[in-house]
């Protein structure tokens, strides 16, 4: 099926998220989508696929203008979509999951559930795909809750379908794999819009490319383009993709971390046994699939999850066990991976966010009182420092940019005197500039001699930073290989495969 | 070194993610059991009553039964110092298991609580009797608006909207009913009115919830303010002055044939009234309807993961006021218990906090509606205990026996019987 988008226009209040966007996906083409976070690519797809109604412009199937009043109506002349936040239901089946909204009933309004079944079977038979239709959702991997989104997509008959971002989650392989079925959807007609902001996979699978900037198409690129090419034509200047970096100066163990275990509130092991060490100035990088341990290994460290067992060891005095305040007070400098939730108050200043985790004493609180003169300076000093864009220290954290939040947190934690520095997932979601700031930032803090512990399910980032790389499966720590192993071991130690000689790489 | 080679046969790709577990230790389980049992010594063997060879009598039927179990007679100070030590044992018996990181068995939990409460029963009714139909025939009567309350709250949770006000369905159902049945001198007319009351209520919650996002706790703990002041200002202004709107026809009790003549059973589940007989109905259809059929899979949707349901075509809002609404009919049907199923007339906050306690029935029953209703039962149960020895005339304050219900609630909810898991999107309203 033919899909047009004619002059799509689509604002938030004052914002324009789509700006006259036209765009045309011929039968079994395989269409990228090519953009940063925020260009508006997936509002122009929530538009396609009837979540939004747009201000102007419209939808053409086949040369047949169509009104879309919700996702129903899309669904029903043909468009399927594969979210970016799968939506699936966490503790309903996978035939469950597929039939929501199209269930088929006997006797009496009763589900008839057998069908279902049998239509996950057919479905994932012919992609080769072997899901049990009876298995819970909130059971199985990543990869395989993905498949179970295109298999709800196809069993709706879905001419057109859209990837939202879906490698984000996915291992190499993985990847790979979702780049066959692509293919194979689009051999059978299947047209596909593929939105990423990846360029490897934009080149690999594509046949033809779209580049959206700040809500405008900005033109087209044929998948032959270079990497620098399309990146320049995605922000909209020249841009450094590789960072910068010295070999590392090694100054010694800092930080040994001894079979560490975590158990979570579901008494399952979430950390297994880790023991790594990480040396004042080395960047270890801790690359894995997300929900391999990552998250609760960097919360065990800041003294954040209740059931841990193990040492670690911060220059030579012991971390756990003790208060989040112990903790930060020795020196431990920490970025969540999600900045709105745990690294902002949204409704707080920038310079209150500045001083969150220094509101026990001097210098910002004297005899019980905020020091608002000595905060006002140090926060315009940090907004100049970390070129935080914003109309000063007084706006609410919760209207800046991802980018300037995140540098609001790198600001708050940088500040004080370090003795490690744990980053989570720290470029998630920003622009390009945005990140390359943020990697400045990381190996300048290196530099000054701190020991660096940056976890990432970007490889590209892994490889960008680390001087030397742990790959965590399944909460525990596959192997420790040095920063320059090639992505296909990196790849392959995600999915749990030991690397060859990994502990002698040291 | 090709360590490659050597790794695990490939997985299934579908095959679940099994992540090794392990038991952290809980001593929540042993100490209470310890409390209990050191309790039970006390009780049962230290202040033992009936030390001279009293006995308890437990009787199994009713004058009126065509089948006659024998009484069961046990002698008191000895059942006492049985149970006080086996409770001991036990209790001892779950330490060990803590310690050894092994979790407690909720069977294990179970046979401790029976076997206190023989125990305490024996002790209570040292020289007396206790009449065994009679305490279980109360308890299911008066679980009865406990087991609607908590199949409307179930409804409206596990679409998402948390339903505090339980309470005023009920109270509101209370007294349309009298009213509207005291006025036409029917009381199925007084049914259907308790339920309209039951849904008015909800409606206002799903309204102000769904439509204006206001905080769904303070809707519902407002509303029940609201209908208590509303029902208690009527009742002083019309009801009280005149009589004839407040004097409705009460259901009598239907035997049902063959079945209530079962021993035990027959006299407890089916020589009830109308209002008991639906509910074992509600009970069926709230979870043939939420688990089975088409609606209850999208009030579920709902109720999990709203944005979900939204991209597959289903009005989120809508479902959810739906089902809010079914769940306020079920509590105001429930409500008319207090006027046709039992007293006979509406009072001033007549359902005194039982909205509350279905409430935390929903809860315990981890928002399931077969556990919830066991879970009322159990509350139905111990306010049902405290009549029966109040009546026999045990040694135990009626006043503290007032408060089990409650403090069997406060232990339920803080999770003694495992952790329950709300619907996901429970109190979350939904924007797009």
């Amino acid at each position: 099926m033919k899909l047009e988008l004619r002059g799509i226009t689509k604002r938030f209040g004052a914002l324009v998220a789509n700006n006259n966007i036209s765009l045309t996906v011929e039968s079994g083409e395989i269409h990228a989508l090519l953009g940063e976070n925020g260009a508006g690519k997936s509002t122009l797809m929530n538009v396609l696929y009837g979540l939004y109604i747009a201000e102007e412009g419209e939808i053409l199937l086949d040369d047949v203008v169509q009104k879309f009043a919700g996702p129903g109506d899309a669904m029903n002349a043909g468009i399927g979509m594969v979210h970016q936040h799968f939506m699936l239901v966490p503790v309903f089946t996978v035939a469950e999951n597929v039939v929501l909204g199209h269930e088929q009933t006997t006797f009496g309004g009763r589900l008839d559930l057998s069908a279902a079944r049998a239509k996950v079977r057919e479905i994932s038979d012919r992609f080769g795909f072997d899901i049990d239709p009876d298995a819970l959702i909130e059971d199985l991997p990543v990869g395989v809750q993905q498949r179970v989104e295109i298999i709800k997509a196809l069993s709706q008959d879905a001419k057109v379908l859209v990837f939202d971002e879906p490698t984000a989650v996915l291992t190499p392989q993985e990847t790979d794999e979702l780049m066959t079925i692509m293919r194979q959807l689009a051999a059978s007609g299947t047209s596909i819009v593929f939105i990423t902001h990846k360029l490897r996979e934009v080149r690999a699978v594509a046949d033809r490319i779209t580049v959206i900037r700040l809500g405008t198409v900005v033109g087209e690129a044929s998948p032959t383009a270079t990497n620098a090419e399309l990146a320049s034509l995605m922000v909209g200047r020249a841009v450094e993709l590789t960072v910068h970096k010295n070999a590392p100066e090694l100054r010694g163990t800092a930080l040994a971390v001894k079979n560490l275990s975590v158990i979570d509130s579901r008494n399952q092991i979430v950390v297994n046994n880790v023991s790594f060490d990480v040396q004042a100035g080395e960047v270890l990088a801790i690359a894995g699939v997300q929900g391999n341990g990552q998250t609760e290994l960097t919360e065990a460290l800041l003294g954040l999850q209740q059931h841990v067992t193990g040492s670690i060891e911060l220059d030579g005095k012991p971390l756990r066990g003790y208060s989040v305040r112990h903790i930060l007070d020795s020196g431990v400098g920490f970025v969540p991976e999600d900045r709105t939730e745990d690294g902002l108050i949204a409704d707080f200043s920038i310079a209150e966010n500045l001083m969150l985790d220094r509101s026990s004493g001097a210098p910002f609180v004297k005899a019980g009182n905020l020091q608002l003169g000595f905060r006002a300076k140090f926060a315009a000093e940090k907004i100049h420092e970390f070129d935080i864009r914003s109309q000063g220290s007084e706006m609410e954290a919760g209207r800046l940019s991802g980018g300037n939040q995140q540098k609001v947190v790198l600001a708050r934690e940088l500040s004080r005197d370090l003795r490690l520095f744990v980053a989570a997932q720290p470029t998630r979601g920003l622009d390009v500039g945005s990140i390359e700031f943020v990697h400045t930032r990381i190996i300048e803090t290196r530099d000054s001699g701190i020991p660096v512990i940056v976890v990432s399910t970007e490889l590209d980032e892994v490889v960008a930073l680390a001087d030397r790389i742990a790959v965590m499966y399944r909460g525990e720590i596959v192997g420790i290989v040095p920063g320059n192993t090639p992505r296909a071991t990196l790849g392959l130690m995600m999915v749990g495969e030991h690397a060859p000689a990994t502990e002698a790489a040291l | 070194m090709s360590t490659l080679t050597e790794s695990a046969a490939p997985v299934p790709a579908s095959a679940p993610i099994v992540k090794p577990t392990a038991q952290i230790r809980s001593w929540k389980i042993p100490i209470t059991f310890g409390g209990i049992a050191v309790l039970s010594l006390l009780l049962f063997v230290v202040l033992g009553r009936g030390q001279r060879g009293d006995l308890s009598t437990f009787r199994l039927s009713e004058a009126r039964d065509l089948i006659q179990l024998p009484e069961v007679a046990l002698p008191t100070f000895a059942t006492g110092v049985f149970v006080a030590i086996v409770l001991v044992l036990m209790a001892a018996a779950s330490a060990t298991l803590v310690y050894r990181h092994r979790k407690v068995p909720i069977v294990l939990t179970i046979l401790f609580a029976l076997l206190f409460l023989i125990g305490f029963l024996a002790w209570a009714a040292s020289g007396s009797t206790i009449p065994v139909p009679g305490l279980l025939i109360g308890t299911v009567t008066l679980s009865a608006p406990l087991i609607f309350g908590a199949l409307g709250g179930v409804l409206s949770e596990r679409a998402g909207v948390v339903n505090v006000a339980i309470e005023a369905q009920l109270l509101a159902g209370a007294f349309s009913s009298a009213v509207v049945a005291s006025a036409t001198g029917n009381p199925y007319l007084g049914l259907l009115a308790a339920m309209v009351a039951g849904a008015l209520v909800s409606m206002v919650l799903a309204a102000f919830a769904l439509k204006y996002l206001v905080d769904q706790v303070i809707v519902g703990v407002v509303l029940n303010v609201l209908v208590i002041g509303l029902t208690s200002f009527l009742y002083s202004q019309v009801l009280a002055p005149s009589a004839t709107l407040n004097s409705p026809d009460v259901f009598s009790r239907l035997n049902i044939p063959l079945l209530s003549e079962i021993p035990i059973i027959g006299p407890v589940l089916f020589r009830q009234t109308i209002i008991v007989y639906a509910m074992y109905v509600a009970v069926a259809v709230v979870y043939f309807g939420l688990f089975r059929t088409k609606w209850g899979l999208r009030v579920r949707a709902v109720g999990e993961h709203p944005q979900a349901a939204d991209t597959v075509g289903i009005n989120v809002n809508r479902t959810r006021f739906v089902a809010v609404t079914l769940g306020g009919v079920i509590s105001g049907f429930g409500g008319a218990y207090f006027t046709l199923g039992a007293v006979g007339a509406f009072n001033k906050e007549m359902t005194n906090g039982m909205g509350f306690i279905a409430l935390a029935a929903v809860i315990f029953g981890q928002w399931h509606p077969i556990k919830a209703t066991l879970a009322a039962l159990l509350f139905g149960f111990a306010t049902n205990l405290q009549n029966v020895l109040g009546i026999i005339g045990s040694p135990v304050p009626s006043e503290f026996m007032l408060m089990l219900p409650y403090v069997v609630t406060i232990f339920a909810v803080a999770g003694f019987v495992g952790r329950s898991r709300a619907p996901a999107a429970d109190g979350k309203p939904y924007i797009k």
